[in-house]
This record gives structure tokens, C-alpha cells and sequence, in this order.
């Protein structure tokens, strides 16, 4: 390299030209990688549903067989004396139809045991809305039992050794059977969405588990959001610039970023053992989520508090308006969007939360749907990292079903933010 | 009657309080011809308010306390036999009586629970009667008063005001609230935990097996406590396998879309890495130990590693990383953004390419930024749950073999709570005690990154 | 049209400058920003572009090094020529010419490096040395040549950002010439400086001009007639006259640009 200042480089060199072509292939490279880093990402994202939805899709469906049930009021051990229609209701309800049913399938299937053994729940439900089946024959689709389950839907691998398929050759010969003579099909599983938790999987449903989240979300929303308003209202409008002030703020941002397993730790020594509260209920888990909830609330209630502009502000109070009529008639209308997209995303996540649920025994088993935020449920989330636990194909497939409901909620509540947030947003 | 009804009630008597105000301030409003200082409906509210706000609070706080004040004299009005033992057996009788009285059972399954509910059912019903009258009785007297003083020159307009300013302050207190009963209730049965087990042996001890504690009374019932196994895994899988694959990702991510991708294709880019942080933990959970976790052992043992487990921390690690890659390319994108628009042309117009300014220019220019995003995100790793109770397992290794299973402090925690013990055992309260040490390092973690970036983002403003 | 460019006596355009422009326009979205503009700008001379603000001078220089490339809804039509080469053919690549054609920016913009750094960036890049020695070499070269090596042969790992404003400056006047650029253009390189600072960069912008052909951008005609040679004055996307700086200055052709020097305007 020369020392004069006219010193002038050769750009057309061959080591430059050379140097610049190598430092374009890493310009390249480097863009490639960033590119690779998103699409990993998305191909996660995508592998992770599809997955979930090639487990879960089956979940919607179960295997249902025809039987020719003659409600025989002999053998469901109702008597001719139940005159009076109450009456005759109470004794179909109270009436066991297992024999009924078992008998009927051993006579006509071969195998008592191809139906399911909760079968008998959905038949009695239809003799108590309609009476007047009693003394009749009628053919039924019947819930099938697992095998049934899984060899109509194809999950059972031949090519393995007979021992090793899970199901036995008399029932694979069974199912063929039913098959030739129309008596097996795979129908839409409508008792997964509108049933309770239950030990078998094929009759095991979610509705339990969505009106527990419904129950919880509610309790969640209905403190979380006034008293998240209220504190962002206060912060942004009345708070002095003084040390509780700096106090609140500073709780607040830590709270936002608490592991949510503390606030299940928070409700089990305080909610349940310190006021005694009853375990397992829609209430304590929505008291507990709605701490949890409360500083993403209030913190982007803030942001959009603070998005108003001054001017606003400043007309009303110009007309006379008191402080708390400017921000219940103008503040708050105007920031409305703002903080109901922060609070949509903070339920959202509520309702997604497992870990501080399990610590408050929102885990048992609930096979009623409860019908009070004091009755003991479990949610959603909690429903799968259940049935995640259970052994068996059925609950595999029911698992990821109810996966995707979950999802399904969870994505609609973020579009529904993301649509708020893009049609209400203002540029001042 | 019931506690719900006493609220009607005093909801119709606010509301007649401020009917009765409101017209009372109407009247002198015709009649006086000097100014008046508020609208006859803030009369009203003043009104109405005095009647509600006392007598609704203390309704209010009977709704909190009151089931457990009644279970527990219920409890000491049996005789000594028939009670029952504290914790889960104390939860379950009282919810027998409780669903007996409610109607919701029929019978009791024990014995002494059906003995217990007359005497419930009547303590009930006296301590709500008195409650539920005594509520009745303030709101009559503070409607009452409130109509009586009703004149031209109180100022009802302000003291409503007052009384929101009060209230929204009260509400914001919440939080601090949130805060103390967390630390409180985190000290509280960490320092019953250390009464028994010493506190350097939870810190530095290395065995942990919690689970030999069955019974109080048994012989070597305290357990082994030491942590280090504990916070070595959840290091291991939060701060170190998760951050090995969320880094890279989540900078890369951030640094294609922020320097890379036209805006179009950012639009649809962006919302995919959201969505990938909105799906809950317990879906990674699930997906880790069903798909991820298998998949991991039987690679392993392909290549020859036959000790693989199939809950191995690579497994949960790796699904943690994914969970967090939004988290980290979100936060690097703040920072990159943040740096100011001139240092990038002051290196293009050195010709330096978009990689050698990302690299050399950008990147080391918002590293405060991005570090501190790192932080937040090993914090938010170290305490996340779902994932490592259904795929790292509970076995408390200490080892850096990333196919072995390990166990974190947030899977200890839900697997101490959710066994059937009674509450006061070291078993449990061990649980607390990882608890507080887990809040205690993410908040040193959150203040420290928030500093950073927050002192960062000042630099550049 | 009353305004067509009016070109001086004394300044030839013509073929075998540094850098020509032809008929340049340049559009921000549907905006014209530059119109139809043709230029020369020739080595050993400072050439300024003066005018009011908003009147396409910066938006012009940044097309001399594509730097309107980082721009997304910039466009740029027309031909702008480095040695008779179109910078604007596919071939042309982006990175040679940035480092052939300097630019120093109107606000200060030193990397939040050491100043040592700030200056080796550029060679590193460009390979420009392979040895610590060679590098230390350039870094000293290049900050004399700025005039700031007395000030901070002692504080080299300091970092550049901790420096006063007009020191950033000659930093970064001395981070452009440290990859041995044939042209520098200053985007209003003293727009952020005090008096004592500007007339620093002057003597130095003086100084370099016997090596490099330098553009500088103004809006402060004092300085243009300090230390330019030639001047282009631009009125609303248009070059409105091009000349002497001192025929512009004494003798201006056009009214529009006589307007402008007496302070009628702009």
C-alpha cells in the first residue's frame, strides 16, 4: 500500500473482484440463514397442527353399531302400575338398562362386549324424553366399545403379528362381520362436545371442561377487567408522582412477569387455605387467573389511556366537564379498543394457563358438568394435560381433539383482538 | 334467608336512597334561587352510595370468610372424635356437609359428616341472619342520614368524585396487594419449611428424594432436600438447551424480517411467530412428550446411545426453545428497530453489504437491548411448567447428558401439591420454599433486564 | 420555460468527469422529488449544491451513491456515470461503488464502537489490509488526514459516540476516507455544528479537496462560497444554474437563483 495520497485502489484486481464475489456469498448465506430461522419456525408451527389435527380429527368421530332394542318394560323393570306420567318418568329413570342392552347386543352381535359400556346412558336418555318408546322395538346405533372404535377408523396395523395388533382375530372377525351386514358406522361424535369427562374414552367429552373455562373465564373478566381499568385509570389520570405511586408501577411490571406457577402457589396458601374456600372451584381459579391477568390489563389499558390525545382532554375540561366525567365520557370511550384488545390477549392466556390450576386441584375428575363457579370442575387445559396422562388410543385421539378446540377458541380470541386493534386504530 | 337476599335488599335500598335524594334536590332546586352546587342525580348517587358502600362491603367480606369461619365452628362444636384430620380429609368431609346442606347430596357418606350438618346448617343460618341484618341496618342509617342531609349547599358533586378517586385508588392498590400476599405467603411456609429442613442443605445439598415422606409419623420421614439436582435442571433445560435453539432462531427470525423481508411478506411472517406464542404450554407439553420426546430416544439409540431416556431434558429443552423463539426474535426486533437509522447508512455508504452491517454495526449496537431480552426470556423459561412436568420427567439427575431425564424446580412444585398429603408436611411446604426461590431469581432477572433495556432504549432516544 | 438550467461559461460539461448525471429524476412514491437534472462533478474541485430545503439537493447527492437504493419507494430515472460506468447497471455493484463514492451524513453518525474501530471498519470490510500494522497505518492516515489525530492518538479504544459533535464529524469524514473513496459527498456535513466546529471542517473539506472530487450539500451559502469551487443551485426538483462559484455568487444568470443569494427568498 502506497503512502502518497493518490494512493487509488484496484477494484478490478482479481484478489478484489474475488474478495467481493466471496463477500456476496455471505451476504447471501446470511440472508438464507434468516430466512431458515423463520421457516424452522413456521414449519414447527405447522408440524405441531398438523399433528395434533391428524391425531384429533378422528377424535370427532366414534364407531356406532345398530341394535334392535325392544324396550321390553319387563326386563327394564318398570312396572305396569306407573300410571301417572311422573311416576312412569321416575321409573324409566331410575330403570336399568344395561341388561337390556347387553342382551340384546350378545343376541345380535355375538359379543356383549363390541357395544360400550356406558352405552346404555345415551338409550335411556331417549326413553326418558319420549315415554311412549316403552313396549316398543326400535333399531339403535349404540355407542361402540374402543376396538370397535379403532377398527373403523382404520388404526389397527394387519401387517403386525395377530398378538401384537391390540384387538383380537375373533374381534377383527366380529367387526367384518358387522361391517357385510351394515350394522357398524363411523358417525359425528356429537357426545365429545356435549358431554362431561368419563374413564372411557369413547364417551369422554369436553363440555364438562368448556363450561369450567366458561365458568372461570367469567369470574377471571369480571375482576380482572374493572379492577385492571380501574388501576390504569388511576396511574394514567390521578396518581401523584410519589413513592406508593412508584410502589404500584413497579408491582405491576413484576407481576406481568411472575411464572404463572407463583399465582397457583398465591391461591393455595391464601384462597384455599387461608379463607378456606372450596377446592377445585370455578372461583378460585378465576380469582386466581385474574391476579395473573391483572397487570396485562392494566398495562395496556395504559397504553391506550395514554394514546389519547391531550387535545381531547382538554376540550372537555375547557366546557367544564368534571375529571371524572372527561374520563368516563371521553378517555375511556376513545382508549375502549385499545384496552379491550389488551384484555382479550390477557384472557386468552388465562385460558390457555394449566400449571397454577393444578395447585388449586383443578385436576379432579369431573364427570358432571358443573352448574355453579362453587362446584368443583376442571378447564380446558387441564382436561388435555388429563387425558395426556391416560393410557390407550382413545384418549390419544380425544387428547388432541380437544386440543384443537382449545386452539380453535384461542385463535378466534386473537383475531378478534387483531381485528379490534386494526379497525379502531387511530393515528392522531 | 340468604346472603343474596340481603344484597337485594340493599340494593333496593340504595336505590330507593337515591330516588328519595335526587327528588329532595329537585325540590329545593325550584323553590331557592341561589346557585346550587351539584346535579340533583350527584345527590342522588351521594345518597345511594352511603346506603350500599358500608353495608355492601361488609356483605361483601362475609361472602370471603364467612363459609370458613362457619366450617371451623361447625368443626369445634363436634366432639373430639368425629373431626376430621386437617388438610385433603378436612377438605373433603366439609364438602360432603356443604353439599348435603346446599341439597345437592342426599346423605353423607361418613358418619360424622351427617352429624355435622344440622349443626353447620344452623350456625350458617344465624351468622347470615346476623350479618345479613346488621348490613340491612347500616344501609337504612346511611341512606337515611344522607337523605337528611340533602341540601342546596352540600357538595354532593365532589364528594361522589371523592369516592371515586378513593375507589380507583383502592383498586390500584391490588396490585401491590397481589405482590405482598405472594411474598407472605411464599415466606411464611418457606420459613415452616426451613424450621425442618436446613436451609443449606436445601441449597446446596445434591440428593432429593421428597417422595419417602408418607407419613409424618414414619421412621426417615424427612426426606432428602437438596436442591442443587432441581436447579441444575431447570438451568439445564431453561437457560441452556432452550436458549441454544431459542437464540439463534428468534435472532435470526428477528433480523430477516426487521432487515430482510419485504413488508408484505413480513405481514404474513409475523403473525405465524405470534401465533406460535399464543398456543398454551400444555399443547407444547403434550406435543413434546408424544411426538418430540420419542422421536429424540429413537434417534439416540439409532446412532448407538442406549441409555437414552424417553424423557429425555433435550426433548423439553428443545420444545421450550421453540415456545420462546417469539419471545426472543420480539424483543430483538425492539432493539434492532431501535437503532438509529444513520448507523446503517453511515455503513452502507462505507459499502459495507446488509449482512456485514447487521453483523458488525447493528447487532453489536443493540446488544444491551437484545441481552436484556435474553434475560427475560431465560426468566420466563426457567419458570414455565406444563412443558417439563409432561416431558422432563421427575427424576432429580444431577448430569449434563442432555438424553438423560431431569427434573426442574416448577415440575417438583406441581408434583409435591398435586400427591395426597396433608398440607403441613416438609413434603409440601418444600414446595413453597422452591417457589420462593424461583420468584426470587426470575424477579432479580426481570429487574435486571428491564434496567438494561430500559437504559438502552434511553441511549438511542 | 423562464428556468431552464443555465450553465456558466467557465464550467464545461462534458465527458471525462469524475461523475456525470444525465436528465436525473427521482420519484418518492407518486412525488417528483428530482427533475431531469444533468450534472458534472469533476476531481480536485468542490462542487455545492445550495438551495432552499425541500428542493431535491440531498435527494440528488444520495443518487451519486445509490444510497436512495435503502429508500423503498424511491426511484431513480436518468444516468448518473463514475468514470464513464452507469452506476445504475445491474452490473454495477452497489458495494464498489460506496466505497469508491464516500458520503458523510448530515448529522453525525459514528458507530457505537472505539474510534480505532470506527475507523478500521471500512478497510476490514473491504480487505483493504491484512495486517494489524497496515490497519494501524490506515487508521493513523486517515484521522491525520481528518486532522484529528492529535486529539485522540491517545484515546483510540474510547468509544466514538463519547466524542464532541464537530470531532464526530471529522471522524466520520475521516471513517469515509480511510477506504480510499474517489469521490466524497457531505449531505450538510456542518448542519449540526457550531461555528468553531464548522469552520474545522471547512479548512479540512479545503484540504482534502486535491484528492478527491467532494460534493457538499448546503443551505448556508457562506459556506458554499467558502469553500466550493462550483456551485449548483435547485429550486423545487429543478437545477436552476450551474457555474463558478464566483460568477454564481457576483454575477448570477438567473432570476431565480439571484432571488436565492440576496435572501428574497428560501
Amino acid at each position: 500500500m502506497s503512502q502518497s495520497g493518490t494512493r487509488k485502489l484496484d477494484w478490478q484486481s482479481k484478489e478484489m473482484q474475488a474478495r467481493v464475489r466471496r463477500r456476496y456469498v455471505r451476504e447471501r448465506r446470511f440472508r438464507r440463514v434468516g430466512l431458515g430461522a423463520v421457516i424452522i419456525a413456521a414449519s414447527f408451527l405447522a408440524f405441531l397442527l398438523f399433528t395434533i389435527t391428524s391425531n384429533g380429527i378422528g377424535g370427532f368421530r366414534r364407531a356406532e353399531l345398530a341394535l334392535d332394542l325392544n324396550y321390553d318394560p319387563a326386563i327394564l323393570g318398570i312396572q305396569a302400575s306407573d300410571s301417572s306420567e311422573e311416576a312412569a318418568a321416575t321409573a324409566v329413570s331410575r330403570a336399568d338398562f344395561r341388561p337390556l342392552l347387553a342382551s340384546a347386543a350378545q343376541a345380535q352381535l355375538g359379543d356383549s362386549s363390541l357395544v360400550s359400556e356406558g352405552a346404555w346412558l345415551a338409550v335411556r336418555d331417549q326413553v326418558v324424553e319420549d315415554p311412549s318408546l316403552i313396549g316398543t322395538t326400535q333399531r339403535v346405533w349404540v355407542v361402540g366399545a374402543p376396538n370397535m372404535d379403532i377398527l373403523a377408523k382404520g388404526q389397527v396395523d394387519f401387517d403386525l403379528a395377530p398378538d401384537r395388533r391390540g384387538v383380537s382375530t375373533a374381534t377383527v372377525a366380529a367387526y367384518r362381520t358387522l361391517r357385510e351386514e351394515g350394522r357398524i358406522r363411523l358417525a359425528f361424535n356429537s357426545g365429545f362436545l356435549t358431554q362431561a369427562d368419563s374413564t372411557n374414552s369413547e364417551l369422554a367429552g369436553i363440555w364438562g371442561a368448556l363450561i369450567g373455562s366458561i365458568l372461570t373465564m367469567a369470574i377471571t373478566l369480571g375482576i380482572s377487567f374493572p379492577l385492571g381499568v380501574m388501576t390504569a385509570v388511576y396511574l394514567e389520570e390521578y396518581a401523584p408522582k410519589n413513592k406508593l405511586t412508584d410502589i404500584i408501577e413497579v408491582s405491576i411490571n413484576n407481576l406481568a412477569a411472575v411464572p404463572s406457577i407463583i399465582f397457583g402457589l398465591l391461591g393455595l396458601a391464601v384462597f384455599l387455605n387461608t379463607f378456606g374456600m372450596q377446592r377445585s372451584a370455578p372461583v378460585v381459579g378465576g380469582l386466581t387467573l385474574a391476579l395473573m391477568t391483572l397487570p396485562v390489563i392494566v398495562i395496556s389499558s395504559r397504553v391506550a389511556l395514554k394514546s389519547v390525545p391531550p387535545s381531547i382532554r382538554d376540550a372537555a375540561l375547557g366546557i367544564g366537564a368534571s375529571r371524572l366525567q372527561v374520563i368516563l365520557h371521553h378517555l375511556i370511550p376513545v382508549a375502549l379498543p385499545g384496552i379491550l384488545t389488551g384484555t382479550i390477549i390477557g384472557l386468552s392466556r388465562a385460558l390457555g394457563e394449566t400449571a397454577p390450576l393444578l395447585l388449586i386441584g383443578m385436576r379432579a375428575f369431573v364427570s358432571d358438568v358443573p352448574e355453579g363457579v362453587t362446584e368443583p370442575a376442571t378447564v380446558l387445559p387441564v382436561q388435555i394435560f388429563l387425558w395426556s396422562d391416560e393410557v390407550g388410543r382413545g384418549f390419544v385421539e380425544k387428547t388432541s381433539a380437544a386440543i384443537m378446540v382449545l386452539l380453535t377458541v384461542l385463535l378466534s380470541m386473537n383475531a378478534v383482538a387483531i381485528y379490534l386493534r386494526n379497525k379502531f386504530e387511530r393515528r392522531w | 334467608m340468604s346472603l343474596g337476599a340481603f344484597a337485594l335488599v340493599l340494593l333496593a335500598l340504595a336505590t330507593l336512597s337515591y330516588v328519595a335524594a335526587r327528588a329532595r334536590a329537585r325540590a329545593f332546586k325550584v323553590d331557592s334561587h341561589h346557585h346550587v352546587h351539584s346535579r340533583p342525580s350527584y345527590h342522588g348517587l351521594r345518597a345511594g352510595l352511603t346506603a350500599l358502600v358500608p353495608a355492601g362491603l361488609l356483605i361483601l367480606a362475609w361472602g370471603i370468610v364467612g363459609d370458613g369461619v362457619v366450617a371451623e365452628q361447625t368443626l369445634s362444636q363436634l366432639p373430639e372424635a368425629s373431626r376430621p384430620a386437617p388438610g385433603l380429609d378436612k377438605q373433603a368431609f366439609l364438602n360432603e356437609v356443604r353439599g348435603v346442606v346446599s341439597g345437592e347430596l342426599p346423605a353423607a357418606f361418613r358418619p360424622a359428616a351427617n352429624e355435622a350438618v344440622p349443626i353447620y346448617r344452623s350456625t350458617q343460618q344465624s351468622w347470615t341472619l346476623l350479618i345479613g341484618g346488621l348490613a340491612v341496618l347500616l344501609a337504612l342509617i346511611g341512606g337515611g342520614y344522607a337523605w337528611l342531609r340533602t341540601a342546596p349547599d352540600v357538595r354532593a358533586r365532589t364528594q361522589v368524585e371523592m369516592f371515586a378517586t378513593v375507589v380507583l385508588a383502592l383498586a390500584s392498590l391490588i396490585a401491590i396487594l397481589t405482590t405482598l400476599g405472594i411474598v407472605l405467603s411464599l415466606l411464611y411456609e418457606s420459613l415452616e419449611f426451613f424450621s425442618r429442613v436446613n436451609p443449606l442443605e436445601f441449597i446446596f445439598g445434591t440428593q432429593w428424594s421428597p417422595q419417602t415422606a408418607i407419613r409424618a409419623d414414619q421412621v426417615g420421614s424427612s426426606g432428602a432436600f437438596g436442591a442443587v439436582p432441581l436447579f441444575w435442571g431447570t438451568i439445564f433445560i431453561g437457560a441452556i438447551i432452550a436458549m441454544l435453539v431459542a437464540i439463534p432462531l428468534g435472532l435470526m427470525a428477528a433480523i430477516y424480517l426487521t432487515q430482510y423481508a419485504r413488508s408484505s411478506t413480513r405481514k404474513i411472517l409475523k403473525p405465524l411467530l405470534e401465533i406460535l406464542a399464543g398456543v398454551p404450554t400444555v399443547v407444547y407439553g403434550y406435543f413434546a412428550a408424544l411426538t418430540v420426546a420419542p422421536a429424540v430416544r429413537d434417534l439416540a439409540i439409532s446412532v448407538g446411545i442406549e441409555s437414552a431416556s424417553s424423557e429425555s431434558a433435550l426433548a423439553a429443552g428443545s420444545v421450550m426453545g421453540i415456545m420462546i423463539i417469539p419471545f426472543i426474535s420480539s424483543m430483538a426486533d425492539d432493539a434492532l428497530s431501535s437503532v438509529p437509522g444513520a448507523m446503517r447508512d453511515g455503513s452502507f455508504a462505507l459499502g459495507a453489504t446488509s449482512s456485514e452491517t447487521i453483523k458488525r454495526v447493528l447487532v453489536p449496537a443493540a446488544l444491551p437491548g437484545i441481552v436484556g431480552g435474553v434475560l427475560l426470556a431465560i426468566s420466563r423459561a426457567i419458570g414455565e411448567t406444563m412443558i417439563v412436568v409432561m416431558a422432563a420427567g421427575q427424576a432429580a439427575n444431577l448430569t449434563a447428558n442432555p438424553l438423560e431425564s431431569v427434573t426442574t424446580v416448577t415440575a417438583q412444585i406441581v408434583q409435591l401439591l398435586t400427591g395426597d398429603q396433608e398440607f403441613d408436611s416438609a413434603k409440601t411446604l418444600s414446595a413453597f420454599a422452591l417457589g420462593l426461590v424461583l420468584f426470587i431469581v426470575t424477579l432479580m432477572l426481570n429487574i435486571y433486564a428491564l434496567t438494561v433495556v430500559k437504559r438502552y432504549r434511553e441511549a438511542y432516544e | 420555460m423562464p428556468d431552464a438550467t443555465v450553465v456558466h461559461d467557465e464550467v464545461v460539461m462534458a465527458d471525462g468527469a469524475k461523475m456525470t448525471a444525465r436528465d436525473v429524476d427521482v420519484f418518492y412514491g407518486e412525488k417528483q422529488a428530482v427533475d431531469k437534472v444533468s450534472i458534472d462533478v469533476d476531481s480536485h474541485y468542490v462542487t455545492a449544491f445550495i438551495g432552499p430545503s425541500g428542493c431535491g439537493k440531498s435527494t440528488f447527492l444520495r443518487c451519486f451513491n445509490r444510497m436512495n437504493d435503502t429508500i423503498d419507494i424511491a426511484r431513480v430515472g436518468g444516468r448518473i456515470e463514475l468514470d464513464g460506468k452507469d452506476i445504475y447497471d445491474p452490473k454495477m455493484d452497489v458495494v464498489q461503488l460506496r466505497a469508491r463514492v464516500g458520503m458523510v451524513f448530515q448529522k453525525p453518525n459514528p458507530f457505537p464502537k472505539s474510534i480505532y474501530e470506527n475507523i478500521a471498519y471500512g478497510p476490514r470490510i473491504h480487505g483493504l489490509a491484512s495486517a494489524k500494522a497496515d490497519m494501524d497505518e490506515i487508521v493513523e492516515r486517515s484521522l491525520t488526514r481528518a486532522g484529528l489525530w492529535n486529539e485522540v492518538k491517545d484515546r483510540l479504544d474510547e468509544s466514538g459516540t463519547a466524542m464532541s459533535g464537530g470531532q464526530q464529524q471529522r471522524l466520520c469524514i475521516a471513517r469515509a476516507i480511510a477506504v480510499d473513496p474517489e469521490v466524497i459527498l457531505m449531505d450538510e456535513p456542518c448542519s449540526a455544528l457550531d461555528p468553531i466546529a464548522t469552520a474545522r471542517i471547512e479548512e479540512l473539506i479545503d484540504d482534502l479537496r486535491g484528492n478527491y472530487a467532494i460534493v457538499i450539500v448546503t443551505h448556508n451559502m457562506q459556506q458554499a462560497a467558502r469553500v466550493s469551487q462550483r456551485t449548483a443551485f435547485f429550486h423545487l426538483g429543478n437545477l436552476v444554474e450551474y457555474g463558478g462559484t464566483e460568477a454564481i455568487f457576483t454575477n448570477p444568470r438567473a432570476d431565480r437563483t439571484r432571488d436565492y443569494i440576496t435572501g428574497r427568498f428560501g
